[in-house]
């Protein structure tokens, strides 16, 4: 230190007369307001929790002897391993159909979302109507569907298909809209047509962002297929977990249905993060 | 007097070889640079000598201290005399010009001054005064993601001069900056190492920019050491046998 | 000898077709799935939906008991969001390759995270139920755990993309590892953390209506009531009101992320 240095740097005081260092942007001010109005919020909700009489220090007592008993003493008593395998694939299956119709809708859609390849208006429109779509939970869509079609497969897989459309045309219509504006030109000088601009252009270049996309919401299907087995009677390992844990209060027989979704989910996301890798950081 | 000493220093990366048995010293107030092409080592061998990445084998001695033996606490006092400046700038861009230069002093900084950022008023002057030097005087409040590349790279050189280094290692400083930014850049370098007698060891791509400011140039390639002498000693064989066959595009006159 | 890309292009574009197509009819036969049903309920619960599902008037005065119920959703969504990213970030920071302190509790960190991620959430909900019962501390918790499992993992990476440069320039400069944290790492990836606490609280609030149909907590409770009672219209008032809350928030969430990024 050089003791006292004169500087002719135009700089600003604190109230106690300190050189100010930080500086007061919109930014920052709207970050300190949204933390403090989430913690106020928080500790309202601490405060205000609708306990219903519930015990707090035996609860959470009870509630670490059951994870014990669930994962170190988890077995099967009312189906064999195969049939849990059985109603995994269902479940898969559920999230495939849901993936697969979904997928084909928001690729047609996401075209038209996409503001490079529609108008601005139509892109709007759609943004808006899918905006929509996600803000209700996938669960009331499928009790919705399952007044017109009936509990089960086909009111799951719909109402599921919502969601998934909502998801994947915001995705799709994002990776369409990062295609470079001179690919397009070119060919729609050389006289192309939309759909042969669609196929020879877009298709094939956004083709790997869509593939990862469309992996990713697999993965999100799975956990929802498995939500809707439980709340909404779809079937599948949902199902037996809401029976084991709802029905016959069986804490050992959860403990394996959920070893089993949890080791299957992994996989899932094991393959999704490394097609993310590749695909969608790499370039 | 020497101030820093590199003997047979090697660096393995699992199965390649990224610094072979690099042997060389440095003298305090001498402005090197170190050229080869790019893979050569030559960020490895920068980042050795203050331990951002670990040497496997050799001594590197900077002040007559071992800095390969030093424990934690010892490497971060060792580190608060020896600035970096990096290529891509590296400053936190959502602070403010001011605060990213005081980041500088917060080796010299108990815990708790260090968490909440509080630093002394001779601290903050001493910062205005490297910025007005540094031609930022006018910049002091503005958020880092607001300035151009040279001025950021500025803010990386006044991060370090604060420090009150011995030495400064800068690791391709120029690489992302157009011409006449590179000159200030370069230029003021210089003057650090002239005016204030500080040491710079600096990577570079470019052999003229190298030629025309070092005193002392170091050719690296493929993890060894191919040349270590006076620039004017550099010949366009020496060249070539630092740059192999990317040479032909480098030699302009 | 080298293939023609288009000719491998081609064969890659058949296979994949010949994948999905195969897996497509083996879960039809396996989820018993009616095609046929399929296509023609569509149009047929989009009819019911219009006839059906809007609130009358006397649904209306349901609408201070939704709304209480409502309000405790949003703030255990908040609530559970908020608590559980102070977690994570102390997870994420563990966790991250810019800033973890060594790889055994890099490591620990992000298994357990990947553990919390990947248990659904109707899963936390059952067995928490059998110890909470029908409080609200059964959604709060099953909130909590799958939440702080997702944004751990969306903070490490947070953490990466953000600090990693301004990491390495301030280790360089001799500070210690808790100076880096809240010098460097914290004012260069907060806005990011923010957005991700946003999404999550959009999520959250999706996620307990499910919840709380399952557990008999919440804005859940109320729908399944009304729909098990086949009261459409006030089913519908809460659907309504959980799609004005979710878009109101998202309108605010984007507010705050056009400022801060």
């Amino acid at each position: 230190m050089e003791g006292s240095i004169v500087s002719t740097v135009k700089y600003r005081k604190t109230n106690k007369g300190k050189i100010k260092i930080r500086t007061v942007t919109t930014s920052s001010v709207v970050i300190k307001t949204t933390l403090s109005i989430l913690l106020f919020l928080t500790v309202y909700g601490l405060v205000t929790l609708d306990t219903k009489d519930v015990n707090l220090i035996e609860a959470v007592k009870d509630f670490a002897i059951n994870l014990r008993t669930m994962f170190f003493q988890s077995s099967l008593s009312n189906f064999t391993f195969f049939q849990s395998l059985y109603q995994i694939l269902v479940t898969l299956g559920l999230a495939f159909l849901t993936t697969l119709i979904g997928g084909f809708i928001a690729l047609f859609l996401g075209l038209l979302a996409a503001e490079n390849l529609s108008s601005k208006r139509v892109s709007t429109v759609i943004k808006g109507f899918v905006a929509f779509i996600r803000a209700v939970p996938t669960v009331l869509w499928v009790l919705v569907f399952a007044i017109a079609a009936g509990l089960g497969s086909v009111a799951a897989v719909i109402g599921m298909t919502f969601h998934t459309v909502g998801y994947l045309i915001k995705a799709y219509s994002e990776s369409f809209e990062e295609i470079d504006k001179g690919c397009i030109e070119a060919l729609k000088a050389s006289g192309a047509s939309w759909w042969q601009i669609v196929f020879q252009a877009i298709l094939p270049s956004a083709a790997t962002y869509l593939l990862s996309w469309t992996f990713l919401r697999f993965e999100v299907n799975f956990t929802n297929a498995v939500a809707m087995g439980a709340a909404a009677g779809a079937g599948g390992i949902g199902f037996e977990l809401f029976m084991a844990s709802g029905f016959y209060f069986n804490v050992r027989e959860v403990g394996f249905i959920t070893y089993l979704i949890l080791f299957t989910a992994i996989i899932l996301e094991v393959f999704s993060t490394r097609l993310k890798n590749k695909f969608l950081l790499g370039s | 007097m020497v101030l820093l000493d590199v003997k047979n220093v090697s660096k393995r990366y699992k199965d390649t070889k990224a610094l072979s048995n690099v042997n060389f010293s440095v003298k305090e107030g001498e402005f090197i640079s170190i050229i080869g092409p790019s893979g050569a080592g030559k960020s490895t061998l920068l980042r050795c000598i203050n331990r951002m990445i670990d040497a496997n084998d050799g001594e590197i001695i900077f002040d007559g201290i071992d800095v390969l033996k030093l424990n934690k606490r010892d490497l971060r006092r060792l580190r608060t005399k020896i600035g970096m400046i990096f290529q891509h700038y590296n400053l936190v861009y959502r602070l403010s010009v001011i605060e990213n230069v005081l980041h500088g002093r917060l080796g010299y900084k108990s815990k708790i001054d260090g968490i909440i950022g509080r630093y002394s008023e001779e601290e903050k002057e001493q910062a205005l005064k490297i910025l007005e030097d540094l031609g930022l005087g006018q910049q002091i409040y503005k958020r880092c993601d607001e300035l151009s590349g040279g001025q950021k790279q500025r803010v990386g050189i006044a991060r370090s001069l604060i420090q009150n280094p011995k030495m400064i290692l800068c690791d391709e400083p120029i690489a992302s900056l157009d011409p006449s930014s590179s000159k200030v850049i370069m230029d003021q370098l210089k003057d650090i190492s002239v005016e204030k007698g500080i040491t710079c060891l600096v990577n570079l791509h470019q052999v003229e920019v190298a030629i025309k400011y070092s005193d002392r140039i170091i050719g690296v390639n493929s993890g060894q050491v191919v040349f270590d002498g006076p620039s004017r000693e550099l010949s366009s064989d020496t060249i070539y046998a630092i740059y192999g066959t990317e040479a032909g595009n480098l030699i302009v006159d | 000898m080298q293939i023609n890309p288009f000719v491998k292009k081609r064969r890659q574009f058949i296979g994949l077709t010949i994948i999905l197509t195969i897996f497509t009819f083996a879960s039809i036969i396996i989820t018993e799935y009616d095609v046929v049903k399929g296509f023609t309920s569509a149009p047929r619960a989009i009819n019911w939906m219009i006839a059906n599902l809007y609130p009358k008037e006397e649904a209306l005065k349901n609408l201070p008991r939704i709304l209480d119920k409502l309000g405790e959703t949003v703030i255990i969504s908040i609530g559970s969001t908020t608590v559980a990213s102070i977690f994570a970030l102390m997870f994420a920071i563990l966790g991250s390759k810019t800033t973890k302190v060594n790889n055994v509790l890099s490591l620990f960190s992000r298994l357990t995270a990947s553990i919390f991620r990947n248990i659904p959430i109707v899963a936390w909900a059952m067995v928490l139920l059998f110890s909470f019962g029908q409080s609200s501390f059964t959604g709060y918790l099953a909130l909590f755990f799958v939440t702080f499992g997702f944004l751990t993992r969306a903070f490490m990476e947070t953490i990466d993309e953000a600090s990693f440069s301004c990491v390495e320039a301030l280790r360089a400069t001799g500070a210690n590892y808790i100076h880096i944290i809240f010098q460097a790492v914290l004012p260069s990836s907060i806005p990011q953390i923010i957005s991700w606490m946003l999404f999550m609280i959009e999520t959250n609030i999706r996620s307990s209506t499910l919840i709380g149909i399952l557990t008999g907590t919440g804005i859940g409770f109320s729908f399944n009531l009304y729909y098990k009672s086949m009261n459409y219209n006030a089913a519908s008032l809460v659907v309504i009101s959980i799609v004005c809350t979710v878009l109101l928030i998202e309108l605010l969430s984007n507010y705050i992320r056009r400022v801060i990024l």
